[in-house]
C-alpha cells in the first residue's frame, strides 16, 4: 500500500449525514403506521384490583386495548432471564403487562393502539386502575433491613450472593502490620440516550413475515426472541436497529416488554404499529444502574503494598433481573484495577427494590469498583503520609508478569487474565501530562489569591471485547464498491468509518469504496451485540479476517486473468498488479465480474464473466470445485477470553471556599486500548465517557422518595452536564498491542467513564482536606461536610 | 408527552386576540413562547381548552425606552431585551439579569412578559421587576389596568393576570441618583435555574458612600422577595462596606425551602454569600457608572 488507513484519524464518514438531518431514526420510520402508548403504574408497589376501560371507548380513533389479560399463551410470560448464574438463585423477570402486581412505578399495564399518539395518549387518560398498595421498598438500606419485601417469595430481598476468594484476605488482613476500613457509596444514575427507546413493527400477512425495526443494541437476539414468543419461524423475521440516538447500554437489554408486544399487536391488528418511548417513560420504565454500597477492610504493609483486600458490598438490581447480575460481577472482578490485590475476598448481594430495574450502563459496574479501589489507595497514602501515585505504582502490576492471571472469574465466564499492558508508563505519561510534581506550586499560588484547589488520580484496568464471537461479511461488487456487513448495532460510535479503515486497508482499496451495514438481521444474521467495548475487538477482527479471505480470492482470480502467481500480485488501490511491472493490471471490479461465471450478461462489463468470452480449460469446471461465485467471504472471530485495556485519569478542580460550587480546571486522560484504528474516533469516545463521568460525579442521581416516586424524572431535573460542565480533556495514547487477536485490539467505549467519580473525589478530597466516601456529589453536600468538619474539628 | 386537545387561536391584532380572550373567558390560555406552557401542556400538566397564540401580535413586539424606565411589549423576546443597546445604557439589569435566563435559543423564542405572567419562583425577571419597583399593564377589552410588582406575583405560578386577560406589557422603572446594579447567582449547570440568585441595587451618595441598598431573590421564596439593606451599609465607602453584614442581614430574614437540589441551610448560605457579592458588585457599578 502506498499509504495507510488503519490508524489514520480521518473524520467520521457518517457525521455529514447525521449532522445534517439526514439519519433515520424510529420515530422517522412507519409513517402512517398506528401508534401505540402505555399505561404505566404511577404507584412503586400495588396489587391491581381492577381495570376499567369503558371511558377511554369513546376515543375517537382508538384501535385497541390491551391488558395482560388479552396476551394469548408465550406473549404474556415473564420476558426472558437474558444471562443466568449459579448464584441468581432467585431471578424474577417482568411480564409484559403487569399481571395482577406492580413492582415500580412506570411498569406497563395497559397497552392502547390508536390512529396517532395523541389519540391513544387521550385514551390512556381515560383508563381507571384501581390498586391495593403495598408497602414499597426503596434504597439499599431498606431493602438489606428485609422488614418489608419487593417479591412476597424472595424472603430477604437478595436475588443473588455471590463470593470469590483467592488467599486468605481475613487472615492476611489480621496479620497486615496497618489496617484500614471503608465504606463507599455510589447513588443511582443511567445510560440516558438522546433517543429512547422505539419499535416499529410491519406484518405482512401474504409473506407471513415480520419486519421490526427497533432501537437496540442487539437486532439478533431480538430477531430470536420475538420469533420464540410469537412462535414465528425464525426465518419469517427480520429485525433491523436503523440510526441508534445512543445506547450506552440501556438498549441491550432486550427484548423490552414493547419489543414483544408492538410485533404482536401488528401481527393481530394486521396493521403497522409504531411506539415512541417519551422521556418521561424512559426514565421510569427502562434501566438504571450504579447504585452500590461498599464495605472494604485492607491490611497493607509500611510502604503501602496490599496485603490483603476484603470487599462486601450491596447492589441495588430494582424490582426484576432479567439482565442477570452482570453489573456486579463486573465490579466485584474489575475493582483490582492494575494492582496486585495480595488475598482477595469479595462478597455481594443483589437485592430488590421497588424501583427501576438495573442493566449495564457504560462502565458496567467498574465505576463503582474503580471508586471502591482507587479511594483505598488514597486512604493507604493519607495514611502513611506517602504521596498517592507512589503508592499506586508499588502495587502495580508489572508489564514482565504479564499474561496477569488474578485467579477469578469474570463476566464472561473465563479467568481473569490480563493479556497486556504497561502500567507504570502509563501513570508516567500521565504523571507528566497533568504536571503532578508540580502541582504544590500551582497550589501555593492560588492559595495566596485565596482560592482553594486540589489534584486528584483515577487508574483503572477493563476487560473488553468478551466473546463469544462476532462475524463480518465483505463482498467486492461488479462496480468496485466493497460491500461490508457485521451483525451488531452501531449507536454513534463510527464503525461505518472505523471497520471501512479496516478493510480498505486489508484488501487496498480506498477508504470511501467501503460501505458498512450493522445490526440489520437481513445483512447478517449471526451476532452478540454492542456492549462492553467489544465492537471493534469483535467485528473488527471478524471484518478483517473476511477481508483477507476474499482479497486471497482476488489474487487468485486476478493471477489466472494476468497469468501470473498470486504470490506476485498486490492491490492498490482497488486495482491489481504485478509487483514491479507496471502495465500487467486488472480491478477489482473486474475480478469480481470473472468471479462469478454467467450464462447471461446484465451489462457491458459483466460481458467478460459469459462463456464464449474468453478460451477457457474446457475440462474444467467454471467454478472450481469447493469454490463459491462472487467476491465475497464470510469469516467469525471468537477470543479465547476477554483483553484488557487501561487508562488513568487526573483531575485539577477548584472548590469556592464560600459557595462550595465545584469546578474542573483541568481533566487529563492517558489511555491505553492497544493497537488504534482511527485515534480521533476513540478521542470522540473518551470525551462523552469523560462527560458521563463528570455527570455521574458531581451532576446525577435518580432521586427517589420513600414512596418510591421518582422525583426527577426530567431533563429538567436530572442534571446532565451541558457543554459548559464538560472541561477540556487532554488526551495521550499508549498502545500495547493485545497478543489475543490478529489486529492487536482492545476496547475503548467505556474506558472514559469509569474513574470518573474515583478521580473526582480524590481531587475535591486533596482541596477540601475532607474525606469523600460517596459520590455524586453536589455543592450543597460539600457545605455540609465543610459544616460537620468544622463542628468536630 | 402529547398534549391534550385543545381549540387553537391565532388572532392577527390586539383588539382580535382580546375578543377571543373575552369570549373564551376561563376556557382560554395564551401562548407566548411556549418555553413554559408547551412542557405543561405535553406532560398534561395543564390541559387548557384553547389556546390563544399571540405570535402575531407584532404590535406589541417592542422595547421602549421612555423617560421613566423601559417598557417591554408582549411579544418581545427576552433576546430582543437583552440585545438592545439602548436599553442596556439605560438600564443595565435587564441584560445582567437576563444573560442568567436559560440558554440563548430558549431566550429567543420565550418572552420577558411570558416569564413574569408564569411567576415561576426562580425566574430572574420577576425579581427584577420587583427589585425596580415596576409594573404590569393588563389588558381585556372592556378595561386596562397597571399592577405593580409587589401585587403582581401572588404565588409559585400564580400572578395577578387573570381569565381573560393579556398582559400587554411590563414597566422596567429606572432607578434615581447614583446607582449600579448586578445579578448573581448560583444555579447547578451554566442556564440552569438558580439555587439561589439575587439582584442589587446600590446607590451611592456624591461622596460614594452608600445611600441605599436593596437586593431582590429568586428561588427563596414563593414569590421574588425584596429586602432593603440600607441599615446594614448606610454611609460606609462603597469600596469598603461591610458587605457581609448586608448579606447576614438578608439570609437572617429567609426562610428558603429545601429541594433535591439544595437544602434550606444551604440556600440561605448562598443568599448571605451572594448577597454580599451582588453588593459589592452594584456598588462598583455605581462608581464607575
Ligand atoms: C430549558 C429551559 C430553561 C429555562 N430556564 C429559565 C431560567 O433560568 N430563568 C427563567 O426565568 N426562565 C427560564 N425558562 C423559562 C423561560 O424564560 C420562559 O420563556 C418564560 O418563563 C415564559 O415565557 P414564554 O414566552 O415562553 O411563555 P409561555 O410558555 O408561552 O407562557 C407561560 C405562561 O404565561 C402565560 N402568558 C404568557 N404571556 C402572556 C401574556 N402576554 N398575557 C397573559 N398570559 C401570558 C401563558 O398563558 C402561560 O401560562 C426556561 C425554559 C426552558 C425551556
Amino acid at each position: 500500500m502506498s499509504t495507510r488507513i488503519f490508524g489514520e484519524p480521518i473524520p467520521r464518514r457518517e457525521d455529514p449525514r447525521l449532522l445534517s438531518g439526514q439519519g433515520r431514526y424510529l420515530d422517522d420510520l412507519g409513517h402512517g403506521a398506528l401508534a401505540a402508548a402505555f399505561v404505566r403504574s404511577p404507584h412503586a408497589h400495588a396489587r391491581i384490583v381492577d381495570i376499567d376501560v369503558s371511558d377511554a371507548l369513546e376515543v375517537e380513533g382508538l384501535v385497541a386495548i390491551y391488558t395482560h389479560e388479552d396476551l394469548p399463551g408465550q406473549v404474556g410470560h415473564p420476558l426472558p432471564l437474558l444471562i443466568p448464574h449459579p448464584t441468581l438463585t432467585q431471578a424474577r423477570t417482568p411480564y409484559p403487562l403487569a399481571k395482577d402486581e406492580v413492582n415500580h412505578v412506570g411498569e406497563a399495564i395497559v397497552m392502547v393502539v390508536a390512529t396517532d399518539r395523541y389519540l391513544a395518549e387521550d385514551a390512556c387518560q381515560r383508563i381507571r386502575v384501581d390498586y391495593d398498595f403495598l408497602p414499597p421498598v426503596v434504597g439499599i438500606e431498606q431493602s438489606r433491613a428485609a422488614d418489608l419485601l419487593v417479591h412476597d417469595d424472595v424472603p430477604d430481598n437478595v436475588s443473588a450472593h455471590m463470593l470469590q476468594e483467592v488467599g486468605d484476605a481475613p487472615a492476611a488482613i489480621d496479620a497486615a502490620p496497618h489496617r484500614l476500613h471503608l465504606d463507599l457509596d455510589i447513588e443511582r444514575s443511567a445510560s440516558m440516550p438522546m433517543e429512547g427507546k422505539g419499535v416499529y413493527a410491519r406484518w405482512d400477512a401474504d409473506d407471513r413475515s415480520l419486519r421490526v425495526y427497533t432501537s437496540t443494541q442487539a437486532s439478533t437476539s431480538v430477531r430470536a426472541a420475538i420469533a420464540a414468543r410469537l412462535g414465528l419461524p425464525l426465518d419469517r423475521v427480520e429485525v433491523v436497529a436503523p440510526d441508534v440516538g445512543g445506547g450506552f447500554g440501556v438498549k441491550i437489554m432486550h427484548p423490552w416488554p414493547e419489543e414483544v408486544l408492538v410485533p404482536w399487536a401488528s401481527i393481530t391488528l394486521g396493521r403497522e404499529v409504531t411506539w415512541a418511548e417519551d422521556r418521561r417513560e424512559h426514565f421510569v420504565s427502562s434501566a438504571h444502574e450504579r447504585a452500590q454500597q461498599h464495605q472494604v477492610d485492607v491490611g497493607f504493609d509500611d510502604d503501602g503494598r496490599l496485603l490483603g483486600l476484603d470487599v462486601t458490598f450491596w447492589h441495588d438490581n430494582g424490582a426484576y433481573t432479567p439482565y442477570g447480575i452482570i453489573v456486579p460481577i463486573v465490579t466485584s472482578t474489575q475493582l483490582l484495577g492494575p494492582y496486585k490485590p495480595g488475598a482477595y475476598r469479595v462478597e455481594f448481594f443483589s437485592l430488590y427494590t421497588n424501583t427501576v430495574l438495573v442493566t449495564p450502563y457504560r462502565g458496567a459496574g467498574r465505576p463503582q469498583g474503580c471508586f471502591v479501589m482507587e479511594r483505598t489507595m488514597d486512604a493507604i497514602a493519607a495514611y502513611l503520609g506517602l504521596d498517592r501515585t507512589t503508592v499506586r505504582e508499588r502495587n502495580f502490576i508489572q508489564p514482565e508478569e504479564m499474561p496477569y492471571d488474578h485467579g477469578l472469574v469474570f463476566q464472561d465466564g473465563r479467568p481473569l487474565v490480563y493479556d497486556s499492558g504497561d502500567y507504570p508508563a502509563t501513570l508516567e505519561k500521565l504523571k507528566k501530562l497533568v504536571g503532578w510534581d508540580e502541582f504544590e506550586v500551582f497550589r501555593e499560588q492560588a492559595r495566596a489569591d485565596g482560592r482553594r484547589v486540589g489534584i486528584g488520580i483515577g487508574c483503572y484496568v477493563e476487560g473488553t471485547g468478551p466473546g463469544p464471537y462476532e462475524g463480518g461479511f465483505v463482498k467486492v461488487e461488479t462496480d468496485g464498491t466493497v460491500i461490508v456487513a457485521t451483525g451488531l448495532t452501531s449507536q454513534g460510535q463510527g464503525h461505518q468509518t472505523a471497520f471501512a479503515q479496516v478493510v480498505a486497508e486489508e484488501l487496498g482499496v480506498p477508504v470511501d469504496k467501503v460501505v458498512v451495514t450493522t445490526g440489520d438481521t437481513r445483512r447478517f444474521k449471526y451476532a452478540v451485540g454492542t456492549f462492553a467495548s467489544r465492537a471493534a475487538v469483535m467485528s473488527g477482527n471478524a471484518v478483517a479476517l473476511a477481508t483477507r479471505k476474499v482479497r486471497e480470492k482476488a489474487l487468485r482470480i486476478a493471477g489466472d486473468a494476468l497469468e501470473a502467481d498470486p504470490a506476485d500480485l498486490e492491490i492498490v488501490d482497488g486495482v491489481v498488479q504485478v509487483k514491479g511491472t507496471p502495465g500487467a493490471t486488472i480491478p477489482l471490479s473486474t475480478v469480481a465480474v470473472l468471479s462469478n461465471p454467467l450464462r447471461y450478461a446484465f451489462d457491458e462489463e459483466t460481458k467478460r464473466a459469459t462463456q464464449f468470452a474468453a478460451p477457457a480449460d474446457v475440462d474444467k469446471p467454471p467454478i472450481e470445485e469447493g469454490g463459491e461465485p462472487g467476491l465475497e467471504a464470510t469469516a467469525y472471530y471468537s477470543p479465547p477470553r476477554s483483553t484488557f485495556a487501561n487508562g488513568m485519569h487526573a483531575a485539577i478542580v477548584e472548590t469556592d471556599p464560600e459557595t462550595a460550587e465545584i469546578k474542573i480546571l483541568r481533566y487529563c486522560v492517558v489511555h491505553d486500548c492497544g493497537t488504534l484504528i482511527n485515534p480521533r474516533i476513540v478521542e470522540g469516545q473518551i470525551h462523552g465517557g469523560v462527560a458521563q463521568g463528570v455527570g455521574g460525579a458531581l451532576y446525577e442521581r435518580m432521586v427517589y422518595d420513600e414512596s418510591g416516586q421518582l422525583l426527577n424524572a426530567s431533563y429538567m431535573d436530572f442534571l446532565m452536564p451541558y457543554a459548559t460542565e464538560v472541561p477540556n480533556i487532554e488526551i495521550d495514547h499508549l498502545e500495547t498491542p493485545s497478543p489475543l487477536n490478529p489486529l492487536g485490539l482492545k476496547g475503548a467505549g467505556e474506558a472514559g467513564v469509569i474513574p470518573g467519580s474515583a478521580v473526582l473525589s480524590s481531587a475535591i478530597e486533596d482541596a477540601e482536606g475532607i474525606r469523600i466516601t460517596r459520590m455524586p456529589i453536589s455543592p450543597s453536600e460539600l457545605y455540609h461536610l465543610r459544616q460537620k468538619e468544622s463542628t468536630t474539628r | 408527552m402529547k398534549p391534550a386537545p385543545f381549540a387553537y387561536h391565532r388572532p392577527d391584532s390586539v383588539d382580535e386576540a382580546l375578543q377571543v380572550l373575552a369570549e373564551l373567558g376561563a376556557d382560554g390560555k395564551v401562548l407566548a413562547g411556549g418555553q413554559s406552557l408547551v412542557p405543561l401542556l405535553n406532560m398534561r400538566l395543564a390541559a387548557p381548552t384553547a389556546l390563544v397564540d399571540i405570535n402575531r401580535l407584532d404590535q406589541l413586539a417592542y422595547v421602549r425606552i421612555e423617560e421613566s424606565g423601559v417598557r417591554v411589549g408582549a411579544t418581545a423576546r427576552h433576546a430582543d431585551v437583552e440585545r438592545d443597546e439602548a436599553t442596556y445604557d439605560a438600564l443595565p439589569l435587564l441584560r445582567q439579569a437576563l444573560t442568567h435566563v436559560a440558554h440563548p435559543t430558549i431566550r429567543n423564542r420565550g418572552t420577558t412578559v411570558g416569564s413574569l405572567v408564569h411567576a415561576d419562583p426562580s425566574g430572574e425577571m420577576t425579581a427584577v421587576l420587583a427589585l425596580l419597583g415596576g409594573s404590569v399593564e393588563i389588558r381585556t377589552a372592556a378595561a386596562t389596568r397597571t399592577v405593580a410588582a409587589a401585587d403582581f406575583f401572588l404565588g409559585p405560578l400564580e400572578s395577578a393576570v387573570g381569565a381573560g386577560e393579556l398582559a400587554a406589557s411590563a414597566h422596567f422603572p429606572l432607578p434615581e441618583g447614583n446607582a449600579g446594579t448586578a445579578w448573581v447567582e448560583v444555579a447547578r449547570r451554566h442556564g440552569d435555574y438558580a439555587i439561589c440568585g439575587v439582584g442589587a441595587l446600590v446607590t451611592l451618595d456624591d461622596d460614594l458612600r452608600v445611600a441605599a441598598a436593596r437586593a431582590a431573590y429568586i428561588s427563596v421564596d414563593a414569590t421574588p422577595v425584596v429586602r432593603d439593606l440600607t441599615d446594614a451599609v448606610a454611609g460606609q465607602p462603597h469600596d469598603a462596606a461591610d458587605w457581609a453584614a448586608a448579606g447576614a442581614l438578608a439570609a437572617g430574614e429567609l426562610d428558603p425551602e429545601a429541594d433535591i437540589h439544595a437544602t434550606a441551610a444551604y440556600r440561605r448560605h448562598l443568599a448571605a454569600v451572594l448577597t454580599a457579592r451582588a453588593q459589592r458588585a452594584a456598588a462598583t457599578h455605581a462608581e464607575q457608572r
